[in-house]
């Protein structure tokens, strides 16, 4: 018996653009970090670009998919990592979803990035201070960590501006895309 | 290339209020605020001093009895005191430099200082 899945277009480009976002995560994983949970984040370079041109629902499906394959990928699925990185993607969605609505003429990519950024950094200590270390000395590393989320987050943020001038806008806009 | 042309005009505000938000929390946390270790004094004179991030209970002696002083993830408290209202007790975890429990029936005061003072003394 042959199982048959019926896939669309946006399907598959939704695919291409996770398996670049998951590309980008295993490279980021081959650099040594200068302090331990510290990272440039370079996939969502990936997610900003998918937000700014496909729109929300694609950005949504390109970053879940990212954390969830490229867990798969490393063999943390499901360890204390994974779930790190599925609460600073789902923060960071939301983060994304209320930027996206911000006047596009005033606020781009970089203000997507950065917002982005400091919500993964919040979704993320949260779930350090609740679950894993329910220590008051987390708070102690909060400011480094909130430099580190500016700093990539804007560096990200002109990396995914700068790309979007260079993606060729022939492909027809997501069927899905809600813009 | 110039990195500056892909900054939209409300980018700019966004990074800005980034930055002040950086600076306040390092201002918040890093400026004496966090507690490095308490002091404890029972008859105006110090009964000792403990660091913070140690586990550990210390039982006080005071003229009316023996208060319980509880240390735990970076907080100290007062845990049991003989005192008629209990008020140091009430006062729950003490957490940041500055923070100080008066258990004056018994003579015993729970005080803890960080990297620098943030009060020369207290009055109530």
């Amino acid at each position: 018996m042959k199982i048959h899945l019926p896939t669309t277009a946006d399907d598959h480009r939704i695919a291409k653009l996770a398996a670049a976002a998951i590309g980008l995560t295993l490279a980021e994983a081959a650099l040594p970090s200068p302090i331990p949970g510290v990272k440039p984040g370079l996939a969502n370079i990936v997610t900003l670009a998918v937000l700014t041109r496909f729109g929300l629902r694609a950005a949504i499906w390109v970053g879940l998919l990212r954390v969830v394959a490229g867990s798969l990928l490393m063999g943390t699925f499901l360890s204390p990592t994974f779930f790190l990185s599925f609460v600073g993607a789902i923060a960071s969605l939301a983060a994304l979803a209320a930027a996206h609505r911000l006047p596009a003429r005033f606020f781009g990519p970089v203000t997507h990035s950065v917002c982005a950024a400091f919500a993964h950094l919040g979704g993320q200590l949260a779930l350090v201070y609740f679950w894993l270390i329910p220590h008051a000395g987390v708070a102690y590393l909060l400011p480094l960590f909130a430099g580190a989320a500016l700093l990539f987050g804007t560096v990200n943020g002109v990396a995914a501006a700068f790309l979007l001038t260079r993606l060729p806008d022939t492909s027809p806009p997501l069927a899905c895309a809600d813009r | 290339m110039n990195p500056l042309v892909y900054f939209r005009a409300g980018d700019w505000f966004v990074v800005l209020l980034g930055g002040l938000c950086t600076a306040w929390l390092a201002a918040t946390f890093w400026q004496g605020g966090a507690a490095q270790k308490v002091i404890i004094r029972a008859g105006g004179q110090l009964f000792t001093e403990a660091r913070l991030d140690r586990t550990q209970r210390i039982v006080v002696p005071g003229p009316l009895g023996a208060s319980l002083v509880e240390i735990e993830h970076g907080r100290a408290r007062v845990a049991a005191d003989p005192s008629p209202r209990q008020l140091c007790v009430k006062q729950g975890w003490l957490a940041r430099a500055g923070d100080a429990a008066l258990c004056l029936p018994n003579q015993i005061s729970v005080e803890l200082v960080g990297a620098t003072r943030r009060f020369d003394s207290l009055n109530y």
